[in-house]
C-alpha cells in the first residue's frame, strides 16, 4: 500500500524486499534483531579460542597473585584454589540445578502462554499478551527479588510442611522472565509458519486442533530449539545473580573463600577460575546451538 | 496532591496496607531520588555506549591492523563475559589498585565511586554490542552506493553524512533499539555494588517499615513502566524512521 508522501523505489517484488538497493545483509540484520527481541538477550557466540584466552588470563593472574602474596611457597595460589574446588563445585551444582529447574518451569508455562497468545478468544489473547509483555519488561534481578521476598519460606498444609529454601525461590524468580521469553519465541515461531500451509490443511478438512498439532507444532520445534538453547545458556549465566540475595551458589562461595583466605590478590585468579567453569559448561551448548541453526537453516 | 498522598495514610489506618512510600514525605523523596538515579544511569550509559560504538566502528574500519585487533579483542572480551563479573572485577579488583583520597570527612574514599564504576562497567559491556550493531548497519550498505555517490562528486564527508550514516542508522535501528532496551533493563544490577538506585532504595524502605509486599509491588510496577515507556518511544522512533518501501 502506498501512503501519501512515500514514493516506492521499485515495485514490490514477490519475495517482499522492495528495495534491492540494499544488500541482503540488511535483511539479515533485521531478522537477527527480531530474534534477539524475542529471546531477550544477545546471542552467545563462544569460540574455542575464548577458552584458551581465559585459561591464559587465569595463569597470568595466578602468577601475579603469587608474586604479590609472597606467602606459602610456590604454587600457593593453585594449591589454595584446588583446596576450595570441592566447595566451588558444590556451588556450581546449585547453579546448574537452578538453571535446569527454572528452564523446565519457564518452558512449560511459556509454551502455554505463547499458544494462548494466538488464541481466537480476545480475552485470552489479550491477557496472555499483557502477561508476556509485563514479565519481558521487568529486569531479571527485580523479578528475583520479588519472588524472594514474597514467597514464604515454607508452606503448611495441615501437619505437612513444604519447605521453600531460598534457592528454590530464586529458581521461581528466574522462571518468570524465561516464561515470558519462551512465550514470545513460541508465538513468533507459530506466526512465522506460512499461512498457506494452514489454509491448505483446512481445505483438506483438518480440524483446527489437527492443524495445530500435526502441521504447525512440528515445524515450530525446529525454529524454537536454537534460540531456546541460547536462552538456556543466558539463564545459566544469569543464575549468578542469586549471589546478590545470598543464595550459596558459586559466586557467593567465591566471596566467602575470599573472606576466609583474607588475601585480596586472590580475587582475579578466583574469578577467572569461576569463569572457566562457566565457559566449560556454556561452550558446548553454544556450539551445539550454532550447529542446529545451520542445520535447520538449510532445511527451511 | 496532598489529598492523594493522605489517602494512602487512610488506607494504612483502615486496612493495614502500608504504602509508606506515598504518605511518608521522607520515603517519598528518597524513592523519587532513587528513580532519578536509575534514569541517570540509563541516560549516561546510553550516551557513553553510543560514543563507544561510534568510535569503535570507526577504529574497526581503520587502515591500522593494531587498532582493528584492539577493537576485536575488546568486543570478544566484554561480549562473552557476564556483566556482574565485569562489574565486580572493576569495582573490587581494579579499584583496589587505585589510590585513595580524603573525602573531606577524614575518611579515605576510593578515587572513583560506585556510581562511576557502574557507568564504566555498563558502558563497556553494552559498548561492545553497540559497535557490532553499528558495524552490521554499515556493512549492509553496498559498496556500489558509495561508488555512485563518489561518481556524483560528493566528498568523503558528504558521503558519510548524507548517504552512508543515514542508511546504516536506519538499517541497524531495530538492533540498536534492542541494545538500548537491555541497557535500561540492566540498570538494576547497580544494586550489587550499593548504588542508591530504585531497587536499593526500595530495599532500605521495606527494611525499615516492614512492608515488603507493598514496596516490591511499587518497585516492580515502576521498573515495568519505565521500560515500557522507553520501549514504546523507541518503537515509535523505529516506525518514524522506517525507510519507505523497505521491509515488511
Amino acid at each position: 500500500m502506498i501512503r501519501s508522501g512515500e514514493i516506492p523505489c521499485v515495485l514490490p517484488s514477490p519475495r517482499g524486499t522492495d528495495l534491492p538497493v540494499l544488500l541482503p545483509a540488511a535483511e539479515v540484520v533485521a531478522r537477527r534483531a527480531s530474534e534477539e527481541r524475542a529471546r531477550g538477550g544477545a546471542k552467545l557466540r563462544l569460540k574455542a579460542r575464548h577458552g584458551v584466552w581465559l585459561f591464559l588470563a587465569f595463569v597470568l593472574f595466578s602468577g601475579i597473585a603469587e608474586a604479590r602474596a609472597g606467602v606459602g611457597g610456590p604454587f600457593w595460589v593453585m594449591a589454595t584454589l584446588w583446596k576450595w574446588t570441592p566447595l566451588l563445585a558444590e556451588g556450581f551444582m546449585l547453579n546448574l540445578i537452578m538453571s535446569f529447574l527454572a528452564m523446565v518451569i519457564g518452558t512449560v508455562n511459556g509454551a502455554l502462554l505463547g499458544i494462548a497468545q494466538i488464541s481466537l478468544m480476545p480475552s485470552v489473547k489479550n491477557t496472555s499478551w499483557f502477561v508476556t509483555q509485563f514479565f519481558r519488561n521487568a529486569p531479571w534481578l527485580v523479578l528475583m527479588f520479588y519472588v524472594m521476598y514474597l514467597v514464604p519460606f515454607q508452606f503448611r498444609i495441615g501437619d505437612f510442611v513444604i519447605p521453600f529454601p531460598d534457592w528454590i525461590k530464586a529458581t521461581l524468580g528466574f522462571s518468570l522472565p524465561v516464561m515470558a521469553n519462551v512465550s514470545e519465541l513460541v508465538r513468533g515461531a507459530i506466526q512465522s509458519i506460512p499461512s498457506g500451509q494452514k489454509e491448505a490443511a483446512e481445505s483438506l478438512a483438518f480440524t483446527r486442533r489437527q492443524v495445530f498439532w500435526m502441521i504447525i507444532i512440528p515445524q515450530c520445534v525446529k525454529r524454537v530449539l536454537p534460540p531456546w538453547m541460547n536462552l538456556y545458556a543466558i539463564l545459566t549465566q544469569a543464575t549468578v545473580l542469586a549471589s546478590v540475595v545470598g543464595v550459596t551458589e558459586m559466586v557467593t562461595t567465591a566471596h566467602e573463600i575470599l573472606g576466609a583466605e583474607y588475601e585480596p590478590s586472590l580475587l582475579l585468579p578466583l574469578y577467572t577460575y569461576v569463569l572457566l567453569w562457566f565457559f566449560a559448561y556454556c561452550y558446548p551448548i553454544a556450539r551445539w546451538t550454532m550447529h542446529l541453526e545451520r542445520k535447520f537453516a538449510v532445511e527451511m | 496532591m496532598d489529598v492523594f498522598w493522605e489517602w494512602f495514610r487512610w488506607l494504612y489506618d483502615e486496612t493495614g496496607i502500608n504504602f509508606s512510600v506515598f504518605y511518608d514525605p521522607y520515603n517519598r523523596e528518597k524513592f523519587a531520588a532513587a528513580i532519578l538515579v536509575t534514569v541517570q544511569i540509563a541516560v549516561y550509559v546510553l550516551f557513553i555506549t553510543t560514543l563507544i560504538g561510534l568510535i569503535g566502528v570507526w577504529m574497526q574500519r581503520s587502515r591500522f591492523r593494531l587498532l582493528r585487533w584492539f577493537v576485536r579483542g575488546y568486543i570478544e572480551l566484554f561480549r562473552n563475559t557476564p556483566k556482574l563479573v565485569q562489574l565486580y572485577c572493576l569495582y573490587f579488583g581494579v579499584s583496589a589498585f587505585l589510590p585513595r583520597v580524603d573525602d573531606g570527612t577524614g575518611l579515605m574514599a576510593p578515587i572513583i565511586g560506585a556510581f562511576a564504576w557502574v557507568l564504566l562497567a555498563f558502558a563497556l559491556h553494552y559498548g561492545a554490542f553497540t559497535i557490532e550493531v553499528f558495524r552490521s548497519g554499515i556493512e549492509a550498505v553496498p559498496e556500489t552506493t558509495i561508488e555512485a555517490s563518489r561518481a556524483l562528486g560528493m566528498t568523503e564527508l558528504q558521503i558519510y553524512r548524507l548517504v552512508l550514516l543515514p542508511l546504516a542508522f536506519r538499517i541497524c535501528l531495530p538492533a540498536l533499539n534492542n541494545n538500548y532496551v537491555f541497557v535500561v533493563k540492566g540498570t538494576s544490577l547497580a544494586y550489587a555494588v550499593g548504588v542508591n538506585e530504585m531497587l536499593y532504595a526500595a530495599n532500605q524502605i521495606f527494611t525499615l517499615d516492614a512492608n515488603v509486599p507493598e514496596m516490591m509491588t511499587v518497585l516492580l510496577i515502576c521498573y515495568v513502566s519505565l521500560v515500557t515507556v522507553f520501549v514504546t518511544f523507541m518503537n515509535k522512533l523505529e516506525r518514524a524512521l522506517k525507510m519507505p518501501g523497505y521491509g515488511t
